[in-house]
Formats: structure tokens, C-alpha cells, sequence
């Protein structure tokens, strides 16, 4: 069913009859997910009509699981926006706020949870792309650890950086759903075994937060809008509450996380689109000139302005000369930005900041200044970077009614870890 | 600051080497972007040596046969084929 805030790229629906811990609910999937014989766009005008001939191994357990999937969320082209504006069938707006964003890049799947328009949905995080629509939307979502969640028919953007998860109503739902997707998979080499995260996540969203110990990483409060600081430190307040005790931290690589994260993802992000090419599937570049002109042709026609500005400013990175110095110093800054969380993690069971240093943007204000919606991700892209698994719960409102999130990071496979403490909250 | 001047022919020449086509307008759009957008990736200079403690493992399996898409799945997607196979444009 397609939705008025345009949430939907595909309203095909997959049913289940599988008698599993999902059945009788409907999780709607991540247009980048690939969906055995539904149509899958990554919101590019490049893949409009693209049929993958296989599932995502996310998409089998969910099937498995007994879910029904009422179609794909529109989402940022390829993930590649915060606001879920970069779309090439539409913007998404947020049901929680309307005239604003929901969030990017997972904006649809966010929406439909939030409108009560499906039970859950996943989404993808590259840097910030579950957290933040959780965040706009008053909905939660988790970002898993790296190597969590299988990555096999995922449409690559930045493949170091990214992971599947979880958006729902409650920690709960979300834990639920985790549940199902995680574990180790054969056709994802980056994948890992490991029991205390795959295993009795939904039973620890019991909210007992007594005794547990937050950090509090100063940089990430300073610098954010101050009816969201003012929401955050409340939301603090009740978790203290709670039996919670809080202590500030410093971490001073997260002043870099941004740039390193921006050059790392546009990276990756020239290298995997590489692959569209207008000849194996996707838009065709035409058969009368030469290759090149050809795949050149194919690129411009396909791809939106925001995808086209980071597979050049990946390449200008990449090329000879500036390698050096943007991508080789972006992964000291990811080195450095990996420790200091593994250090204040020695220190703290959870850290705490606000998920977005804004409430969501009005719809059309972010879109002419690229620099400015990059800065957006300040608290996100540091936990990927990390490869750390993160939560974003409601943390409340602003005085109009904005949706404001907390986001909690814990320590590598330590999903429930932040389960528990976010269950406190939502 | 001077080192993040980019000009239109550096702009074109990156799109050149990424095979992306663009328009007068994205190139004069992209100009701008750039120098804002590199000046503030410039400030990873501050960035000390950071080594990586990369906790790495090989992940190896035997090679033996799976099944795997037909040559008609592989195709379905594809804007056109011939006899089987994918259709390009020329090669020179």
C-alpha cells in the first residue's frame, strides 16, 4: 500500500507462511536490500526496473522467520544523503513531522515504523543512515557491530563501513528483529560468530539500567543545537534515575570522524559504483559510441548529483598524488578514532550523546549545501568508523514537537549491552 | 587554503577519469562544492600517525563447486544480449 509521505519505492508484497518468531508481522525492507524477483532501485534512477534473481540473506531469514514484507523503502540514492531527499523517485517526508525530513539514508523504512504502516523494517548504516530516521522519526533503530550482520545482497556503498539493522516502535521489537537477521553467513566472509550478540537480544530490553555506567564524550554534546542538548540531558536525568551513573569523557579524534568517514565512504563508494556500467543491468549508455563514451554516457543519465559528487571527490582521493593525503590520513584518523572509543569503553559500559546535533531539517533547506548535510553525521560516523555497535532511542521533543534522539555506543558484539540500557528509555 | 583551488578542467578531468558525463552546470556547481568540501577533508593534516591494531583473520573455505545463476538469470537484467551474451558497446 503506498503511503502519502511517499515511503514506498515498491509496494509488492513478499508473504510467508513460515511458522517462525516473525510471523503474522510485517517488516518492510531497505530499497538497497535485494528482494529475489521484486524490483530493487537503491532509489537510483540507474536500477529503475532492476529484478535481482536472489535474496539478500537477510531477506531469506526474514522469510524463514515467517515475516511478511510490504514492500521497499525509498531511501537516499545508493544511501548516499541524510535526509532522504537524493532519491530519484521523490523525497520522503517525515510522519512524525511533517513539512521535515525523516532522516537519511534509510528515511522510508523509518517512516513506515513511525506511521505505523508496518510492524519493523530494516535498514542500512554507512554513517548514521539507521540512527539518524530513527532519531527524526521518534522511532529506534540499531546499528550493529561490523561483522554482526550478513552484507550478501546488500548493494554496496562503502563495504567497511556499512551494516544492516534493525528499526521498530521499541528496543524490544528491535532486539527481536536483530535477532532473526544476525549471525554468521557462508557468502559473507566478514561475518563472525559470536553467541552473546546473536543470541537473547530481545530478552535483554528489560530495562534495568541500575548500576550501569555511562560516558558522556563531551565533543559530541558541545557542539549541538541546544533544545536537543537540553532533551539529551533529560533523558540522562531519567536514566540516573533508573540507577544509572554518568561520568564525561574526552575524545578528541572525534573532531576528525566526519572528514575521515566522507573520505573513506567516497572511497569505497567510486570504487563499488564502478560496476554500473549500462551493460550487465541498469540504464544503458547507447551502442554507437566507444566504451568509455558509452559508460560515461550511461553514468550521467543514471545517476543523481549528490551520487555523482562523491564517486568524483572518491576518485579525487583515490588519484595519484592525493592519495597520501586524504585517504591514507583518513584511516590514521579511523585508527585513532577506533582507540579512543576502545579506551573511554575501558572506562564507561556505554557512551551516550545526542544521535543528531540537529532536529530534523525542513524539507528543500539542506539539499544546495552538500558540506553542511555532511556535518549533520557528526555523532554517527565516529561509531562506524569504530565499527561499534550503536542504538538510537527517543529521547523526546524539542518545544515544537521535533523528535529528538539518544544514541548509545557499547563496546564491540556488545549488542546487549546497549539493548538493555536503551529498553530503559523505550 | 590555496592548495583546495579547484578549477573547472580539474573538475572535468576527475569526471573523465571516474567515466561520469556532466553538464556545464554540474561542472560550475561542482567547482565550488570541491574547494569547500576538500579544504575541510584538508584539516586531516592534524591527524597524528595512528598505528592499526586490525584484529584480522583469514576466512577460508574449500573450493568445490555451488550452484550458481543460469546464463538466462545471469541475463535478465541486462538493457540487451546476444546469442548468451552480454551486449556492449565497442571496445575501441
Amino acid at each position: 500500500m503506498a503511503t502519502e509521505y511517499n515511503a514506498y519505492v515498491t509496494t509488492e508484497s513478499i508473504e510467508s507462511d513460515a511458522d517462525g518468531p516473525l510471523a503474522g508481522r510485517t517488516v518492510a525492507v531497505k530499497d538497497n536490500i535485494s528482494t529475489e524477483g521484486v524490483q530493487t532501485t537503491c532509489g537510483s534512477a540507474m536500477l529503475e526496473g532492476y529484478v535481482p534473481p536472489y535474496d539478500a540473506t537477510v531477506v531469506q531469514r526474514l522469510k524463514s522467520a515467517g515475516a511478511t514484507i510490504p514492500g521497499k523503502t525509498n531511501m537516499d540514492e545508493f544511501g548516499m544523503g541524510t535526509t532522504t531527499e537524493t532519491s530519484a523517485y521523490g523525497p520522503t517526508e517525515n510522519p512524525a513531522a511533517p513539512g521535515h525530513v525523516p532522516g537519511g539514508s534509510s528515511g522510508g523504512s523509518a517512516a513506515v515504523v513511525a506511521a505505523g504502516d508496518a510492524d519493523m523494517a530494516l535498514g542500512t548504516d554507512t554513517g548514521g543512515s539507521i540512527r539518524c530516521p530513527a532519531a527524526f522519526c521518534g522511532v529506534v533503530g540499531i546499528k550493529p557491530t561490523y561483522g554482526l550482520v550478513s552484507r550478501y545482497g546488500l548493494v554496496a556503498y562503502a563495504n567497511s563501513l556499512e551494516q544492516i539493522g534493525p528499526i521498530a516502535p521499541t528496543v524490544e521489537e528491535a532486539a527481536e528483529l536483530l535477532e532473526v537477521v544476525a549471525g554468521p553467513d557462508d557468502h559473507d566472509a566478514t561475518t563472525r560468530e559470536h553467541d552473546g550478540a546473536t543470541d537473547g537480544l530481545a530478552d535483554a530490553a528489560d530495562g534495568d539500567v541500575d548500576g550501569l555506567s555511562i560516558g558522556v564524550p563531551t565533543e559530541l554534546v558541545e557542539g549541538a543545537d541546544e533544545e536537543v542538548v537540553e532533551t539529551f540531558w533529560d533523558a540522562i536525568d531519567e536514566l540516573e534515575a533508573q540507577g544509572a551513573s554518568y561520568h564525561e569523557v574526552d575524545l578528541p579524534s572525534v573532531e576528525h570522524a566526519v572528514e575521515a568517514y566522507y573520505v573513506i565512504a567516497m572511497s569505497e563508494a567510486s570504487s563499488n559504483l564502478a560496476r554500473f556500467d549500462g551493460v550487465r543491468y541498469g540504464q544503458s549508455g547507447g551502442y554507437e559510441s566507444n566504451w568509455n563514451e558509452s559508460f560515461a554516457n550511461a553514468r550521467e543519465q543514471g545517476f543523481g548529483e549528490e551520487v555523482k559528487r562523491r564517486v568524483l571527490l572518491g576518485t579525487y582521493a583515490l588519484s595519484a598524488g592525493y592519495h597520501d593525503k586524504y585517504y591514507k590520513k583518513a584511516q590514521d584518523a579511523r585508527a585513532w578514532v577506533k582507540q579512543d572509543f576502545d579506551e573511554a569503553l575501558d572506562e564507561a559500559d556505554v557512551l551516550a550523546s545526542p544521535t543528531m546535533p540537529v532536529p530534523p531539517m525542513e524539507m528543500g533547506e539542506s539539499l544546495d549545501d552538500p558540506l553542511t548535510m555532511y556535518l549533520a553525521d557528526a555523532n554517527t560516523t565516529p561509531v562506524n568508523l569504530a565499527n561499534l555497535p550503536a542504538i538510537s532511542v527517543p529521547a523526546g521533543e524539542t518545544e515544537d514537537g521535533l523528535p529528538v534522539g539518544l544514541q548509545l555506543v557499547g563496546p564491540a558484539f556488545g549488542e546487549q549491552t546497549i539493548i538493555r540500557a536503551g529498553s530503559a528509555l523505550a | 587554503m590555496s592548495e583546495s583551488v579547484v578549477d573547472p578542467e580539474e573538475v572535468r578531468h576527475v569526471a573523465d577519469l571516474a567515466r561520469v558525463d556532466l553538464d556545464d552546470d554540474e561542472v560550475e556547481r561542482f567547482t565550488e562544492q570541491f574547494a569547500d568540501i576538500l579544504s575541510y577533508f584538508e584539516t586531516l593534516d592534524e591527524v597524528p600517525e595512528t598505528d592499526r591494531e586490525a584484529d584480522l583473520a583469514n576466512v577460508m573455505r574449500p573450493d568445490e563447486a555451488h550452484d550458481c545463476l543460469s546464463q538466462d538469470e545471469a541475463l535478465e537484467n541486462a538493457p540487451d544480449s546476444e546469442a548468451g551474451h552480454f551486449k556492449g558497446p565497442k571496445v575501441s
